[in-house]
């Protein structure tokens, strides 16, 4: 069982990261290793892609939340697209979407 | 009336790369047994959660002991136990702390973790922990035919 991580470039600053797979304790720590350098670069606009992500459970809820926290550190934009219902379901029931819609509202009209 | 229920059980690594096998062996167990396709993504986190926490917890990642899965197949539920006898922990402590992340607090406030039970907990229609020797994760989710709702989420320990 493995995940596997596509990081792309599209454009100035513009960073997508794709995970294929099903991510857990066992390739959790990969994700976190592929995506949090990507959260801390200052102006940065970083999209995690779920599309392809058949499972997930805490260990990559975690990893979401750290690179959330980092991201908002660094002055980098992070979202969150192509969840499954199934994945937006653990998202919903755990507060995850409305920390990341909140995050999101707030870097909108935040100026500080 | 009484009841037979198939027993499965099976004995894994306390690794990090064997947790998919347990979702494996509980999402087919589910599957043959009725369950929604819902459902079994349901247990299939919940079973996940439960050995994850004890290869992290119980065993400290140390890799080096074994968790315990016994699957029973009723007639109305399937229950699962994930048992380990590593380290314990203070379960009635912890289950009074389950929440959901307060999407209000300051980012710098909110956990990366501690979630794991308290998916359990929201997944599974009963669950008991205890915490004897080792611990020992209960769970219980019901199989509804005609979709009548089963007694709601209720956790409880046993020291
Ligand atoms: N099976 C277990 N054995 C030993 N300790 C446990 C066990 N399950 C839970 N714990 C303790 O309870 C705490 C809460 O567990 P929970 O699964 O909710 O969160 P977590 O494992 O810390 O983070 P997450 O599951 O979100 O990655 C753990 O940090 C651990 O201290
Ligand atoms: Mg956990």
């Amino acid at each position: 069982m493995n995940i596997s991580i596509e990081r792309e470039v599209k454009g100035d600053n513009l960073y997508l990261v794709a995970v294929e797979g099903e991510i857990d304790v066992f390739t959790a720590p990969e994700l976190k290793k592929g995506l949090l350098p990507l959260t801390e670069i200052h102006g940065g606009n970083l999209t995690l892609d779920l599309n392809a992500t058949k499972y997930m459970d805490s260990t990559a809820l975690g990893v979401i939340v750290a690179a959330l926290k980092s991201a908002s550190k660094h002055q980098c934009r992070f979202s969150v697209t192509g969840m499954t219902p199934r994945i937006k379901r653990l998202f919903e029931i755990t507060g995850l979407s409305d920390l990341l819609n909140r995050a999101q509202t707030s870097e909108g009209n935040a100026d500080d | 009336m009484t009841e037979t229920k198939d027993v499965i059980r099976l004995t894994l690594p306390a690794k990090p790369e064997f947790v998919s096998v347990a979702r494996l062996a509980s999402s087919g167990a589910a599957s043959r047994m009725g369950y929604s396709f819902d459902a079994i993504e349901d247990i299939k986190v919940a079973v996940s959660e439960a050995c994850t926490n004890a290869v992290s917890h119980g065993y400290k990642q140390m890799e080096t002991g074994q968790i315990k899965i016994v699957m029973e197949c009723g007639e109305n539920a399937l229950t699962i136990t994930v048992i380990h006898n590593g380290e314990s922990f203070d379960a009635s402590q912890a289950l009074q702390k389950l929440k959901p992340i307060d999407p209000y607090a300051d980012l710098d406030e909110v956990n990366e973790g501690g979630l794991g039970l308290f998916l359990i907990n929201a997944l599974m229609d009963q669950v008991t922990i205890s915490t004897e020797c080792g611990v020992a994760v209960r769970m219980i989710k019901f199989l509804s035919r005609d979709g009548v709702e089963r007694i709601a989420n209720k956790v409880s320990t046993t020291e």
